[in-house]
């Protein structure tokens, strides 16, 4: 347990605090938050093992996930909007027509 | 060389394609004109060939065009695809396309009209372009081919008025029973196969001669099998029921396929296997006797029909049994020359059968008389001096088929009667009882068509047919008169011909004692006729004479109860089989199989279906679950290790 640093134990946190957001929220714009925020604390979690070993591949990785995450709240943020303007609503629970 | 040999098939197949694209917009006249110069121009190729092959020495006649494209390759069977101009397959073209060139043409008087004319010539082209694949073929495979299609066509051409559900009806009975005959067809092919690795006529005929054995069990069983497809195409007993019913097709079609050409395609298949069947005086014997019989009981059936289109395939039915006793007493030329002679003068008879059939359809509807069957030949009578066309022409024909000199059909039934005393006084028993029956017959035939006062008023009101419909007829006639002197007793011009394809010929010298007795049998059988039935009906509704007969006479009038036979046993029997399958089998075994099936999705989906409930956070929360579990079970992995 001693090897466990303080970067690692924030990122859980974190992480733990992004999914409860995304299982709690039902307004689509702060799940997307919550994602976020998960994302975020994985990033945190590369960099303090990257630190911890003294490689460089976890910070390389930082970059590519923030690349991706920029990406995806780009397409993301779209999807609310056009469902937003068909809707009136960002209620993730009004969106359940595919239920079986 | 190639494309000229094998262009007597493609002229019908390129009428056919014309007629079958084009034929929507054209004319009758167009239609009919196309199809008809298309046979002919099959026959002046085949005409052609047959000089040119004339002219090589005897030894070079049996040409085989191969056309040098390998058809089957599969394992040790290797089939080229190639054709046989010889002087029997140039025989059996001769007599396809012209007799078929002569029908097409009578066709466009006989089907004018029809709301279906273009598809009938589209499969008389078709019928055609099969027969001459049949008879051109070099190998076993793909004589089956041609033997198939114009099984095809057969069946196309029965039921053509399908709207009636008894001729659909007939076309089905013709093609069931056929199929009988050609699962023994294949099993011969395949067990040739089997023993000679080989399906060419040379290479099995080589073969054979070369194992020069008499009787060997696998030639015997080869040429039976091969006989019972003979006597399902050639309607030999027992399977002979198909062909009476085949009457339902239009009456060129009863001409063309069902007397002329089709139905002697089993006769022309022994007669290319001859070496086969020499090699097996057993299964001779067998072919010889059932060829007796059949033409026995063919001949006294139709000595009770009143349908002028039964008289006649029960006629075929009889003289087909002739042909295929010549076939078994290895007199393959005589046999080849009674298919010829039998095929000018029955498609003679059944052309002016259809002419009389017309002229009673003539003014039927416009007097309301049309509950009038025309077919009957009780409703005919007289019509001598109304059609007298018609009546010289059928004259001719019945003389021929009845065998008085010197008509076609004397000569060539001489010569298999003569063969049949030298070889089975069985055989020539019952062929000479044939010969009776064969005169009574037509002499009944004639008497009551042509002779003595119209019945109806449909006969009353008779008209000759048109010019397109006579001409052939007469064209016929010329043949059915003389064409007999093709083959002359002591000369045997056709014989000779023939020869080098059928295993060597001697002209048999005129047999005067046989010949003699024939000709008193039938000229004797003729005059008994016109006593018994010149006066016999003065109204439609009279009985016939031969009703006295009682039993014996509903006996031959059911056709010796083989239909009945076959209908309380066979189609019975396989429709319980098949009630059993719809009924229990069906429904509770392969429909309760899929509806189980299906109940069984059902009721899974219907339980796993509550999961997918559309609200993302339930999702999220099973997709947390499933990490959960799987980081669990990494983690315990690891520990346990």
């Amino acid at each position: 347990m001693n090897t466990v640093s303080p970067f690692v134990l924030l990122s859980a946190l974190l992480f733990t605090l992004g999914v409860i957001g995304v299982l709690t929220r039902r307004n689509a714009i702060l799940i997307f938050m919550s994602i976020e925020l998960m994302l975020n604390s994985a990033n945190l979690a590369f960099v303090a093992f990257a630190h911890q070993w003294g490689q460089l591949d976890g910070q390389m990785f930082v970059f590519f996930v923030m690349a991706v995450a920029a990406a995806e709240v780009a397409v993301g943020l779209a999807l609310i909007v056009t469902i937003f303007r068909s809707k009136k609503s960002t209620n993730v629970d009004d969106l359940s027509q595919l239920k079986g | 060389m190639q494309l000229l040999s094998i262009s007597p098939i493609l002229f019908p197949l390129l009428g056919l394609l014309i007629n079958a694209f084009f034929g929507k917009r054209m004319s009758e006249r167009l239609i009919g004109a196309i199809a008809s110069i298309m046979v002919l121009a099959s026959f002046a190729v085949s005409a052609y060939l047959f000089i040119r092959a004339g002219a090589l020495p005897e030894a070079q006649r049996l040409l085989s065009v191969d056309l040098g494209i390998p058809w089957i390759q599969a394992g040790k069977l290797s089939v080229p695809f190639g054709f046989l101009i010889d002087p029997l397959s140039t025989t059996m073209m001769l007599i396809v396309t012209g007799v078929g060139g002569l029908i097409h043409i009578y066709s466009v008087g006989y089907m004018r009209g029809d709301a279906r004319f273009q598809r009938f010539f589209v499969y008389l082209n078709l019928f055609i372009a099969s027969m001459l694949v049949l008879v051109m073929a070099d190998s076993f495979l793909l004589m089956f081919v041609g033997w198939e299609l114009v099984g095809l066509c057969s069946y196309l051409l029965i039921g053509f008025w399908f709207s009636n559900l008894k001729n659909a009806e007939a076309g089905r009975k013709a093609f069931v029973v056929n199929r009988i005959g050609d699962v023994g067809f294949i099993l011969g092919i395949l067990l040739i196969f089997a023993t000679f690795g080989t399906l060419t006529f040379s290479g099995v005929f080589g073969k054979v001669t070369a194992m020069s054995a008499v009787n060997s069990p696998v030639i015997v069983a080869i040429t039976l099998l091969l006989f019972v497809g003979a006597v399902g195409k050639s309607a030999q007993i027992p399977l002979f029921v198909w062909l009476p019913d085949a009457m339902a097709g239009p009456t060129p079609v009863s001409a063309l396929i069902h007397a002329a050409t089709m139905v002697t395609a089993g006769i022309y298949m022994m007669t290319r296997a001859h070496v086969l069947y020499t090699a097996a005086p057993a299964t001779q014997d067998v072919v010889a006797i059932v060829g007796a019989l059949t033409a026995l009981v063919g001949g006294s059936i139709a000595l009770t029909q009143y349908d002028i289109k039964k008289v006649l395939a029960y006629s075929t039915v009889s003289q087909l049994g002739f042909m295929v006793a010549a076939a078994g007493l290895g007199a393959y030329v005589a046999s080849i020359f009674h298919l010829a002679m039998h095929a000018f003068f029955k498609a003679l008879l059944f052309l002016a059968a259809g002419s009389v059939i017309h002229g009673m359809e003539h003014l039927g509807h416009a007097n309301g008389a049309h509950a009038v069957d025309p077919q009957d030949m009780r409703n005919m009578g007289g019509l001598r001096t109304k059609m007298p066309v018609t009546f010289v022409v059928y004259v001719i024909g019945a003389l021929a088929l009845a065998g008085v000199p010197p008509f076609s059909g004397f000569f060539s039934k001489d010569e298999i009667v003569v063969a049949a005393l030298q070889h089975n006084p069985l055989v020539f028993g019952l062929l000479a009882v044939a010969a009776v029956f064969t005169a009574l017959y037509v002499g009944r035939q004639l008497v009551m068509v042509f002779f003595g006062k119209a019945r109806t008023g449909n006969a009353e009101h008779a008209a000759e047919s048109s010019p397109v419909m006579t001409i052939p007829l007469i064209v016929l006639a010329v043949f059915a008169a003389l064409a007999g002197f093709l083959n002359l007793p002591g000369v045997g011009t056709l014989g000779t011909w023939l020869a080098p394809a059928v295993g060597g010929y001697e002209p048999e010298a005129l047999q005067i004692g046989v010949a003699g007795l024939f000709t008193l049998l039938a000229l004797a059988a003729l005059l008994g006729a016109w006593i018994v039935y010149r006066d016999a009906f003065a109204k439609a509704a009279d009985a016939d004479p031969l009703e006295r007969f009682g039993g014996l006479y509903v006996f031959l009038k059911r056709a010796w109860f083989i239909d009945a036979l076959y209908q309380s046993v066979v189609v019975k029997l396989f429709y319980a089989a098949s009630s059993f399958l719809a009924r229990v089998f069906d429904v509770g075994g392969i429909d309760g199989l899929v509806n189980g099936t299906a109940v069984l999705v059902r009721n899974t989906s219907g339980a796993l279906r509550r999961i997918q409930n559309g609200l993302v956070r339930s999702y999220g929360l099973m997709m947390l679950f499933g990490v959960v579990v799987i980081v669990a079970y990494f983690l315990w992995s690891a520990a346990v290790h």
